[in-house]
C-alpha cells in the first residue's frame, strides 16, 4: 500500500536535515582543529612531520569518500569495535575535512609573502611567536573564502552516510520514497533542503572572495 | 668630517667579522671568499650591479641566508654555531627591506612593540613608550594607530627603521632602502638614515644613492660577481677607482 506525500512525510524529512547539519558541524569543527594541525605540520621544517602530513593529504585526496566511510565503519566492526553509523561518520568525515582543510590552509599560509617570515625572523621572532603573530593572521584572511567554500561540499557529502544506514536529510527520503514512490517530489525537496542549506554559504563564500580580491588590489 | 674626529669615532672592536665566507644556489656561486671586517660604529655602503650578491651578503649576517663554508662572527657570537647563538646575534642585528615588509594585519604602533614584547620580554607599556620615542625620531609621531596601507612609501620605511630600532640593535642592515620609493621620498628615508649614522649606529647599507656614500660612508665596497672588487673611503673610491670593473660601474651609475 502506497502512501501519499503529505506534510507529515515532509516533516519527517525535514526534521532529519538537523542530523545532516549536526554532522557537518562536527565534520567541520574537527577539521579545523585537524586540519590546522595538518597545515602546520606540512609547511614544517621538520621533514618528518611535512612528510606525515602530506602523506595522509594524499591518502584522503586520493580515495573516494564512500570508501573512507565504509574503511572506518566495517573496518571498525571487524576490530571488535561496535561503531554506529554516527559516530563512524563523523570520524571518517572529519579525517576527509582534516585532509581537504590542511591542505586548503598549507597553501594559504605559504601564501603569505616571504617578506613578512624574513621581517619576523629579522627581528628575532621564533618560530611559534612568527606563526601566531604574523603569517596566521595573514593567512586567515585568504583562507575564508576557499574554507566557506569548503563547508559547502562538506555538507554534500554528508549524503554518503545515509549508505552506511545513517538517518540524515538524504537517507530520510530515500525511506519516504519506498513508502511513497513519489521520486521526483521526494528527492526534489531533499534536493531543495540541501541548496538552502549550501546557497547562502555559498553566496557568502563568493562574497568574501570579491570582498578579499579588492582588498588586495589596492 | 675631519679625518681626526673620524680616528676618534671609529673604535678598534670589531664587531662584524666575515671570513672566507662562500655560498652557493645549487652550482651556482653566489658569494666567493668574502672577507671582511666591520669596526664598531662603521658606516660601509654597498654597492655593485645587480646580481652581484649584495643582498645575499648582508643576509649572511643575520642569517637570513647560510653560508655552506666560512665563519660570520657578530658582536663575539658565531652566527652559525647554534639557534641560541643565532637568537642573540637577530637581537643585536636590525634590518631594512627594499620592500618594507611592515606587518599589513597591525598598526604602527603594534608593528613596533610586537618583537620588544615576545622577543626581549619588555612590557607593553615599555614596548609602547619604546616605540613611540622612535616614531618620533623617524618624525612619524602621529601615524602610529594607522595601518602600514594607510601611510607612504617614504613613512612606511620610516616605520620599518623604527621597527628594527624598537629592538635596540648594535647594527642596522639596509638593503635598498630607498629602491622601492617614489622619487620625492627618497630624501625623508635618507635623511632618517643619515640621523641613525650620526648617532653613532654601526651601519651596512646596500644602496645606488651616492650622494649618500659620499657623505655618510667610512667605507664603500664595491661587489661584482659574488666577489669583493674593491673597496676603499669614498674619496678615493670615487675619484681613483683601481678597477676596470668599478669605473664601469662608476661610469653607469653616476651618469644617471
Ligand atoms: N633563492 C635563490 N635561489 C637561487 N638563486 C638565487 C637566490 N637568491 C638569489 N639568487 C641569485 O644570486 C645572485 C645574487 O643575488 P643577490 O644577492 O640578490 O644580488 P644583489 O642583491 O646584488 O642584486 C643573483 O644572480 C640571484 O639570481
Ligand atoms: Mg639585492
Amino acid at each position: 500500500m502506497l502512501r501519499q506525500f503529505g506534510t507529515n512525510e515532509f516533516l519527517f524529512i525535514l526534521a532529519a536535515a538537523r542530523w545532516t547539519v549536526l554532522l557537518s558541524l562536527i565534520a567541520f569543527a574537527g577539521g579545523i582543529v585537524g586540519g590546522l594541525a595538518i597545515a602546520l605540520m606540512r609547511v614544517s621544517p621538520l621533514k618528518i612531520l611535512s612528510a606525515t602530513a602530506g602523506g595522509f593529504i594524499q591518502v584522503f585526496q586520493g580515495t573516494p569518500l564512500l570508501m573512507q566511510l565504509f574503511l572506518v565503519f566495517f573496518g571498525a566492526n571487524t576490530l571488535g569495535l561496535d561503531l554506529n553509523p554516527w559516530v563512524a561518520a563523523a570520524i571518517a568525515l572529519t579525517l576527509n575535512a582534516s585532509a581537504f582543510l590542511g591542505e586548503i590552509w598549507r597553501g594559504c599560509i605559504q601564501a603569505v609573502p616571504r617578506g613578512q617570515w624574513e621581517a619576523a625572523g629579522a627581528l628575532g621572532l621564533h618560530y611559534p611567536s612568527l606563526m601566531r603573530y604574523i603569517i596566521l593572521p595573514q593567512a586567515f584572511k585568504i583562507a575564508l573564502p576557499p574554507t566557506v567554500g569548503f563547508l559547502v561540499q562538506l555538507i554534500k557529502a554528508t549524503s554518503l552516510a545515509a549508505i552506511i544506514g545513517f538517518t540524515e536529510v538524504t537517507r530520510a527520503g530515500q525511506i519516504i520514497n519506498n513508502a511513497t514512490f513519489k521520486p521526483f517530489l521526494v528527492f526534489g525537496t531533499v534536493a531543495a533542503i540541501y541548496f538552502a542549506l549550501c546557497w547562502p554559504l555559498s553566496h557568502i563564500s563568493m562574497r568574501l572572495e570579491r570582498r578579499f580580491a579588492a582588498a588586495s588590489a589596492r | 668630517m675631519s679625518t681626526m674626529s673620524e680616528a676618534s669615532r671609529l673604535q678598534d672592536e670589531i664587531i662584524i667579522r666575515m671570513e672566507d665566507v662562500q655560498k652557493w644556489y645549487g652550482t651556482f656561486q653566489v658569494l666567493k671568499d668574502i672577507n671582511l671586517k666591520v669596526r664598531t660604529g662603521e658606516r660601509i655602503v654597498i654597492c655593485g650591479p645587480s646580481g652581484s650578491g649584495k643582498s645575499t651578503l648582508i643576509r649572511c649576517i643575520n642569517r637570513l641566508e647560510h653560508a655552506q663554508k666560512g665563519r660570520i662572527i657578530v658582536d663575539n657570537i658565531d652566527v652559525g654555531a647554534s639557534s641560541r647563538d643565532l637568537d642573540a646575534v637577530r637581537r643585536e642585528v636590525g634590518m631594512v627591506f627594499q620592500q618594507f615588509n611592515l606587518f599589513p594585519h597591525m598598526t604602527v604602533l603594534e608593528n613596533c612593540m610586537l618583537a620588544p614584547m615576545k622577543v626581549r620580554g619588555t612590557s607593553k607599556a615599555q614596548a609602547e613608550a619604546t616605540a613611540r620615542k622612535y616614531l618620533t625620531r623617524v618624525r612619524i609621531p602621529d601615524q602610529a594607530d594607522k595601518y602600514p596601507a594607510q601611510l607612504s612609501g617614504g613613512q612606511q620605511q620610516r616605520v620599518a627603521i623604527a621597527r628594527a630600532l624598537c629592538m635596540s640593535p648594535k647594527i642596522m642592515l639596509f638593503d635598498e632602502p630607498t629602491s622601492a620609493l617614489d622619487p620625492e621620498m627618497v630624501k625623508e628615508v635618507l635623511d632618517t638614515m643619515v640621523s641613525l649614522a650620526e648617532e653613532g649606529m654601526t651601519m651596512l647599507c646596500v644602496t645606488h644613492e651616492m650622494g649618500f656614500a659620499r657623505s655618510v660612508a667610512d667605507r664603500i665596497i664595491f661587489m661584482d660577481r659574488g666577489e669583493i672588487v674593491e673597496e676603499g673611503a669614498p674619496d678615493t673610491f670615487f675619484s681613483n677607482p683601481q678597477h676596470e670593473r668599478t669605473r664601469n660601474f662608476l661610469g653607469q651609475i653616476l651618469s644617471h
